[in-house]
């Protein structure tokens, strides 16, 4: 029982996890109709800058901050380089455009960092496991939920209830009357590019001292993104909420409990075969049910 | 008779360099450009097969690579248990990759625009999974084939000239066949639904069944692409349908020129010529590739055929009288 | 007289709340042109989607050459008979003039899954797409890309497709929309020599156009047929004039 609350509170934390991914690519598909694949490198820039800044000044709060930072920096000269040459173009351009971007990320950071990962090392106080409701559970994954749980507030506070939030949902509906309100999209644009990007940085560094930072972190993760975003239907914040959660649930207690149910009905060995190969299939099966059921999403935004 | 452009005289010029090649290498005694452009001849075909349905179709599927390891895994399957006949293999191929695409097919044509993106993605990484999950051909490791798909002789695929040629002639064939569908009735069906899939419907075209089928086409070429590979490189693992080699495919369908016939070979010697030539300049040669990507889209949208196109309005077509 | 070609009894559609078709009876006999007006708003748009199939009604009946169509989905009409053109211009832009007539023709021309022969030099392809751009004046853009036409021509190879099916009724969603009074003229032109051969349904804005061809009209407000009539007595009609009370046009027409 404790194993099985343990698991699910790692479910909540990967799907707050992917939430933050999924949030920053949501809005700028919803915004700019902006398929962007290199969404996954500012994931991956996060890290690298976190586990540098954090070297650096010895802290590791400090470091996040200044890494946050950075990716903002990052993705909003990227949006202004790169990205803004790119709206209007149709979709294949967008997929073309941005793996290009990948190439160039992944080679950078090889540059710069070298080929080998680093290592972000914890604090002490946040190695300790804390005690919730009388069983022990890691203070960092239970920090990364409780920030995530603050930032997830954060945003739909910033997207349902202020001047910029309203342009936003106006933007997702109806990119001309936008213009027509005399807002200057350009910088928006550029806003939204660097709030999607911090959110993907914030996922990153939080992810870093969990795994290693690695060349290529941001491309798995990536997909699962986008299989969130499609689940919950493009340019919905709140599907994107519901699809992450639903994702992290299921593949934290797919992985941790397939095994044994596969084992009551199989052969061990069978069962030890299928189990992975199984496990990691499942959120993609998931996203084929849905989509066969229905082809915009859990949340459909309406037009596309 | 085709008009007597530069564009046509360069492809030309192509076409037959690449009948030539192995005679180079001899001569030349330059064994590797013969490996290269084997390579680059299997993934040309391909490259060519997502053309049909990316570039006159317009379904912009992003898992097509999934069928370079079908296609793959048949083979090396096959040659796991001790089926080394290329007879009994390559029809497995042609059968397994079109049932997967049929079934692939059949459900992401349901969705459109972005949700066909991700969800051909989708399959392609499940298909992924499966195979990096199957311990007996390998796992993740993937998995060697000890030999060659058999043929009756004097047919030897593991003489690399010999090899070459067939993929060649395979390439070849698939050209011919993608020409004689997209002029045919099915293929101005294709080329309708790419430019406007409402109207067609309206006009009183099932697009559905049209798309699937051509969908299925494609599949199985680039599943016999996928056999062609993992004889080339006696080995076969679940990276080859990793998504990023869906994405090598699409970058050589619009570097080639989307839509037009031989584009795709273009576009796939460019690319691989390319990682070659820079990877010998700089060890970070992604770097570069990288944002001439993103320059080609900017602003060579027409790709290289479309360039060539522009260059025979310089020099106009002198039509063959 | 033989029964109507086209036959709509009691039809209607709501959404939400809005009624947008309101027991719509009309029937069209074999060889007539039949024009629908109506003030914008009037449900002339979502009457037309009705009788092409692409939305189906929440009551109501629709007869077509005798059979019962009401439930018959858009392509199974094109293939009875049923042509329509639309308000919108919605072309193959990237193919040539001659290409999208062709593909008008193929899909009455049984199925398509042909994968060898050369489709353009299909002469039972490509003869009965001239036959029809020539009808409309087109012959000579037949090798012209179609994003390159006027917007005129592309009214009139709207036109062209819908003739290619070789269709026993025209649906016209406002064939003049859009054009200046040159192209206006022609198009009448061009329908006044349709009307011999075909049984027409025109929605129309151009009153001038509707009053010089029509042979009976029916007026739509507010989702209800209002009066149905000849030219005349659409003109004299009280409530007609009422409803466009402040529009010129009928008055002066």
């Amino acid at each position: 029982m404790t194993l099985f609350i343990e698991q699910c509170l790692n479910g909540l934390q990967f799907g707050l996890l992917l939430f933050m991914l999924a949030a920053g690519l949501t809005l700028v598909f919803g915004i700019m109709d902006l398929v962007n694949l290199a969404h996954g490198s500012l994931y991956m820039v996060g890290a690298y800058f976190a586990a540098t800044f954090t070297a650096f000044t010895g802290s590791f709060v400090l470091g996040a901050v200044l890494a946050l930072l950075a990716t903002l920096l990052v993705g909003m000269v990227v949006e202004v380089v790169a990205m803004r040459r790119l709206y209007g173009r149709d979709h294949l351009d967008h997929v073309l455009g941005t793996f290009g971007l990948i190439l160039f990320f992944n080679e950078s950071v090889r540059l710069i960092w070298g080929p080998a990962g680093l290592a972000l090392p914890l604090p002490a106080w946040l190695q300790q496991p804390i005690s919730i409701l009388g069983f022990q559970y890691s203070a960092y994954k239970f920090s990364i939920i409780v920030v995530s749980l603050i930032v997830a507030g954060g945003l739909y506070a910033l997207v349902m209830r202020t001047r910029i939030g309203m342009l936003i949902r106006a933007g997702a509906s109806n990119r001309e009357m936008v213009g027509a309100l005399g807002v200057n999209i350009k910088l928006l644009y550029t806003l939204v590019f660097g709030l999607g990007a911090a959110l993907a940085g914030l996922a990153g560094l939080m992810q870093a001292p969990i795994l290693t930072v690695q060349i290529g972190m941001g491309e798995n993760i990536l997909i699962l993104a986008f299989v969130i975003t499609v689940i919950g239907g493009i340019g919905s914040i709140r599907g994107a909420l519901v699809a992450a959660l639903l994702v992290g649930f299921i593949d934290t207690l797919g992985r941790s409990y397939l095994p044994d149910m596969l084992r009551e009905v199989l052969s061990p060995a069978a069962a030890s075969t299928l189990a992975p190969a199984l496990s990691s299939m499942l959120i993609y099966l998931l996203m084929a049910i849905v989509l066969i059921v229905k082809p915009e999403g859990l949340f459909s935004a309406g037009q596309r | 008779m085709p008009p007597l452009t530069f564009r046509n005289v360069l492809v030309a010029v192509l076409l037959i360099a690449l009948v030539l090649l192995p005679v180079y290498s001899h001569l030349a005694g330059d064994r590797f450009a013969l490996t290269l452009f084997t390579r680059i001849v299997i993934m040309a075909l391909a490259a060519v097969s997502l053309n049909l349905i990316l570039g006159f179709g317009g379904m912009m599927s992003f898992g097509h690579a999934v069928y370079l390891g079908i296609g793959g895994y048949a083979v090396g399957a096959l040659a796991n248990e001790g089926v080394y006949s290329g007879f009994v293999q390559w029809p497995v191929v042609i059968l397994a990759s079109a049932l997967f695409a049929l079934v692939i097919g059949a459900l992401s044509l349901r969705t459109r625009g972005v949700y066909f993106i991700m969800i051909t993605l989708a399959f392609a990484q499940m298909a992924y999974y499966i195979f990096a999950g199957i311990a007996r051909y390998g796992g993740d490791d993937g998995l060697t084939i000890y030999k060659r798909s058999q043929f009756v002789d004097p047919l030897n695929l593991s003489n690399k000239t010999q090899f070459y040629y067939v993929c060649l002639t395979i390439l070849f064939a698939a050209i011919y066949l993608v020409y004689r569908l997209i002029n045919s009735r099915f293929g101005m069906v294709l080329q309708g639904v790419r430019s406007n899939e409402v109207r067609m419907r309206a006009v009183g075209f099932p697009t559905y069944r049209y798309k699937l089928t051509a969908f299925v086409i494609a599949g199985v070429l680039c599943g016999l692409s996928g056999a062609l590979l993992a004889n080339q490189a006696d080995f076969v693992s679940p990276s080859v349908m990793y998504w990023t080699r869906s994405g090598d495919l699409i970058i050589m369908v619009v570097l080639g020129g989307m839509g037009t016939v031989v584009g795709p070979v273009m576009g796939a010697i460019a690319l691989l010529v390319l990682e070659e030539v820079l990877s010998g300049f700089t060890e970070y040669w992604q770097i570069i590739l990288g944002p001439l990507l993103l320059l080609v889209v900017l602003f060579a949208r027409g790709g290289i055929d479309g360039l060539l196109g522009m260059l025979s309005e310089r020099f106009p077509a002198r039509r063959p009288s | 007289m033989s029964s109507p070609l086209l036959e709509v009894s009691h039809l209607a559609k709501r959404f939400g709340g809005i009624v947008a078709t309101d027991d719509v009876s009309f029937a069209i006999p074999q060889g007539e042109l039949h024009a629908l007006i109506g003030p914008n708003g009037a449900g002339k748009t979502t009457l037309i989607a009705q009788l092409s199939g692409s939305l189906f009604a929440d009551s109501g009946a629709i007869q077509f050459a005798g059979a019962d169509i009401t439930r018959l989905p858009m392509q199974k009409r094109s293939h009875i008979g049923l042509a329509r053109s639309f308000q919108i211009t919605s072309l193959f832009l990237d193919l040539s003039v001659l290409d999208n007539v062709a593909l008008a023709v193929q899909a009455h021309a049984g199925h398509s899954f042909s994968f060898w022969r050369p489709a353009r030099s299909d002469a039972a392809l490509r003869e009965p797409a001239l036959a029809a751009l020539a009808r409309v004046g087109l012959i000579d853009r037949a090798d012209r890309l179609t994003a390159a036409l006027s917007h005129g021509e592309h009214r009139l190879l709207e036109l062209a497709m819908a003739l290619a099916g070789k269709p026993r009724l025209l649906l016209l969603d406002e064939p003049m929309a859009g054009l200046g009074p040159e192209e206006s003229a022609r198009m009448v032109g061009m329908l006044r020599a349709l009307k011999r051969d075909f049984t027409i349904l025109l929605v129309e804005h151009d009153m001038e156009a509707v009053f010089a061809l029509a042979d009976r009209i029916s007026v739509l407000v507010y989702g209800r047929i209002i009066a149905s009539g000849s030219p005349d007595d659409i003109r004299a009609n009280g409530q007609v004039r009422e409803a466009y009370l402040g529009d010129a046009e009928v008055a002066h027409a």
